[in-house]
Formats: structure tokens, sequence, C-alpha cells
């Protein structure tokens, strides 16, 4: 069992954050023309949908959103004690040519990153692919960084990061964890 | 949840939760078909040896193609021109394929329950390729699958499967998964096909095809061994076809739409009439596809159980 350490991300917060990530990556792309929103599940899934509707209400249009289940490209896959449960990618369109925007809750060790990007060139050459990310909590293994950083949390490896999201958890929050006792 | 065994050897005694894993894993892998570039790594650094010690094309080819499409390495066997002909017990060469580090042994044998057996001598993962006349494990998965996918359930459905009940694997396995899995199995054939006492693996019997047809949601049709069994089980292929031939004229007098599967190889105009196979209601070749992904899941969940 963790304990909760602190809140670091309210409702206010959450919402505020994702405006302006969204914002953010409409003024890099200078509009949403060959933009297309991938989220990693299953958090990011939620919050690439979020990110997504503030976008096409901004600039009036339809995005393609997508979903990337990167269960098959993990490196410890076969070394886990726990068998994952497959959730399946979900991306209906053409990434040829197309600006991906990656959409996680947490960047940590950068390895869901590299299997996420594993991934992505199996399923297609895009222009670029940028990543935005809620949380950047540091740790990095891997010659990873982020495009788009929601809040940089300075944490103890030990420490962990829960993102909540409406769908699933029944709120929108980021809470710093204690270490496991 | 893992799934409950280490092997995939038959659907007998498979609970409902592991069958639906293998289901709902499938449907991840049938996307990975979809891709232009239609192959993933989890299986990378695993050995994969197809041991087929009875004539297959399909069946060995779609395992060798969902184990090339989850980066597996993969060793193919076939008992002629190997040490089998010398005499070699299945135990000896069992072993000395394993010595290689083999992770997982696909296997085809003649023997009803050769994979069991092999499965207590080695340590590698056995999967089920078809055991004599006992089981075909994978092939009943991907024609669940195909009819899941066809008509959105499982449960509740009118399943008969049609032909040789008494020699066919495929039939076995059908009915431990189908029963499991809530769906309702009629068997039909002439009484030759048609082993005793086999209603009490929960099926009924049945011996004319046009008496059952209009409560019959899926058709299984089943090959018929022309070689083997013409004059012997059934006086000529003529008659096999005017009594159960799956043809347009009958489904059409059942007056429901009914999902035609086949196993496979068919006998065009025997079983079944090339308009049947061929036609709309027919999903003979997207059970060869989804045999693929089944296959893929099946791998993969036993794989990665550690």
């Amino acid at each position: 069992m963790r304990r909760l350490k602190a809140q670091i991300i309210d409702q206010d917060g959450f919402d505020r954050t994702t405006i302006r990530l969204a914002h953010e990556i409409l003024e890099k792309n200078k509009g949403a023309g060959n933009i297309v929103i991938v989220g990693i599940r299953t958090r990011g899934e939620f919050l690439a949908h979020r990110i997504a509707r503030i976008i096409e209400e901004v600039e009036h249009t339809k995005l393609s959103i997508g979903s990337l289940d990167i269960t098959l490209y993990r490196d410890d896959l076969l070394g886990k004690l726990e068998q994952p449960e497959l959730k399946g990618t979900d991306i209906l369109f053409d990434l040829n040519g197309k600006d991906v925007i990656l959409i996680d809750d947490v960047l940590f060790t950068g390895r869901t990153i590299r299997a996420a990007l594993d991934e992505l060139i199996d399923l297609g050459r895009p222009r670029t692919i940028q990543l935005a990310v809620l949380i950047d909590r540091g740790h990095r293994q891997l010659p990873i960084r982020a495009d788009y950083v929601g809040k940089n949390i300075p944490t103890s490896s030990q420490e962990s990061i829960r993102v909540h999201v409406r769908e699933v958890d029944g709120e929108d929050a980021v809470l710093l964890m204690h270490p496991e006792e | 949840m893992p799934l409950q065994s280490r092997h995939l050897l038959g659907l007998d005694g498979m609970t409902r939760d592991d069958l639906q894993l293998i289901l709902d894993t499938a449907v991840s892998f049938r996307e990975v078909l979809d891709r232009p570039i239609k192959k993933v790594p989890p299986l990378q650094g695993k050995t994969v040896a197809n041991m087929f010690f009875e004539n297959s094309t399909r069946t060995r080819l779609s395992f060798e193609l969902a184990e090339r499409r989850l980066s597996a390495d993969v060793l193919g066997f076939a008992a002629t021109g190997s040490s089998v002909s010398k005499g070699e017990t299945l135990k000896d060469t069992a072993r000395n394929i394993e010595a290689m580090k083999v992770d997982m042994v696909v296997m085809r044998h003649s023997a009803s329950g050769a994979p069991h057996y092999l499965s207590r001598v080695i340590e590698a993962n056995v999967i089920n390729a078809g055991d004599g006349s006992h089981e075909h494990p994978t092939q009943a998965l991907l024609d669940m699958y195909t009819i899941r996918e066809k008509l959105g359930r499982l449960q509740g459905l009118h399943v008969c499967i049609v032909g040789d009940i008494a020699h066919s694997r495929v039939a076995r396995s059908n009915i431990f998964g189908l029963i499991t899995m809530g769906a309702r199995v009629t068997v039909c054939g002439p009484a030759t096909m048609i082993p005793r006492d086999i209603e009490k693996l929960g099926v009924s019997v049945c011996h004319h095809i046009d008496e059952v047809l209009p409560s019959v949601d899926v058709l299984n049709v089943l090959r018929i061994q022309l070689e083997r069994d013409a004059g012997r089980l059934f006086p000529s292929i003529r008659e096999y076809h005017n009594y159960y031939g799956i043809t347009r004229k009958r489904l059409e007098k059942a007056g429901r739409t009914i999902t035609v599967l086949h196993p496979g190889p068919i006998n065009r105009d025997v079983e079944i009439s090339a308009d049947v196979a061929d036609g709309e209601h027919s999903v003979i070749l997207q059970q060869v596809l989804n045999g693929v992904a089944i296959r893929m899941a099946v791998l993969y969940l036993l794989s990665t159980q550690n």
C-alpha cells in the first residue's frame, strides 16, 4: 500500500494544464492542419481525447484520434511477474506524412515512450512525432525527452505519481504517493 | 489473469475464463494483421519447434506465420525424411529437439494423446495442432472466434456440426468449447459417423439435416475423407451429397440466414456445394485469417505466463 504524500494538481489545475498543452501544440505546429493525436493506453488515451477536444474547439476542425497499446513492444514483457492484459491498438488512419502528437500521462524512465515510438514507426512514417506529457518526474533511463510538459515534478525514484482522470477514477487530479511500505 | 495451464492440449475441461481470454486476446492480434508491417516483437528470442508427424498444410503454415509475426525463431520439422523414419521414439525426438533450447513445441500427431504425453516428458510449452481423432483446439478456437466476429456472441447460439463426427478432432474440440461458452450444439450425419453416447457430451443428435436447419444459426461442415470413407461409412459420394451436402437450395428452404463454416480443405460439391462455399454466408476464408490471430494469441499467452 502506498500512502498519499501530496496532491500536486487539482481539478482547476488539471483543466488549465491541458488547455495550455493544447495551445502549445497549436502554436508550435502553426495550427492543426497536419496534426493527428495518439494516446498511450490507458490514461494517455483519455488525456489525448481531452487535448484533442480543446484543439478542435479552438481551430473549428475535426482531428483523427487513436490509441496505442504498447504491451507487445515492452522490453520487460518476458520477465514480468504478472501477464499484462492486451487492450489493443486502435489507429484507423494513415500516419504517413503526419505530425503525430503522442500523449501519455507520466514520463518516467522513458521505456514506455521507446516502445511507443517503435510501434508507431511500424505503423507508418510520420513527418514528426512530438511527445506531450502531463507530468515529467525525471529518472530517465533512455535518451528521451518531451516536447510539451504539463508540470515537472522532482520525485525520488521510490515515490510514485498517480494520475486520476474523470473517465475511470471519477476525478481529475495528480497525486504524489509515498514509497511502498 | 493468465491461462491456467502451461500447455494447450485440448478444450476439454478448459474454463470459460480461459476461452474468453484467448478469444479476446486474438482481437488485438487480428488488428496487427491489418497493419502495413504485420509483425510485433513479443516473442523475440523465443524458439518454437513445429513438429508435424502427420501431413498438414494449412495448420502448419498458419502456425508458422503466427510465430514469425510474433518475432519468434521457427524450427520446422516433418516426420518424413527425418529420424522418425529411422525408428526413433517420440520421446527421444522431442528430447533432442528440446536439447537445442526450444521454448515451445507445436505438435500434430496421428496418435490421440501424443501431445499430452509430450507435455509430461519435456519442459517446453506444448501446443496441440491436432492429435488423432481426439482434439484440434486451435481450429475450434478460430471457429468460435469467427462465429463471434460474425454474430457478436456465442451464448445462446445453435451450432450444427455436420459430417463424420466419430473421426473428427475438429468436432470434438468444437463441442467442448462451444458448450462451455453457452452455445447449443447439434451433431448431424449418417449413423455410421455418429459415435454412440455422444449425447453425454451435452449435444443433440440428428440424422436428417433438413429437420435441424430451420433452428440453426451456424453450420460447421466437416470434410469428408473421400479416399477413406466412400463405400465404407456411406454408400457413395453422390448419396452423401444428396442427404448431407450443404447446398443453396437446402439453406434457402431453411428460411433463415445461416453462417457456414468449414475447416478445409473443402471437397466442392461433396459436403458443400460450390455456390455455398463461395456464397455470402460462407466465412471459410475469414476462418483462415482468424486462425493466424488465434494462434498468435495462444503462443503469446503461453510464452508470457512466466
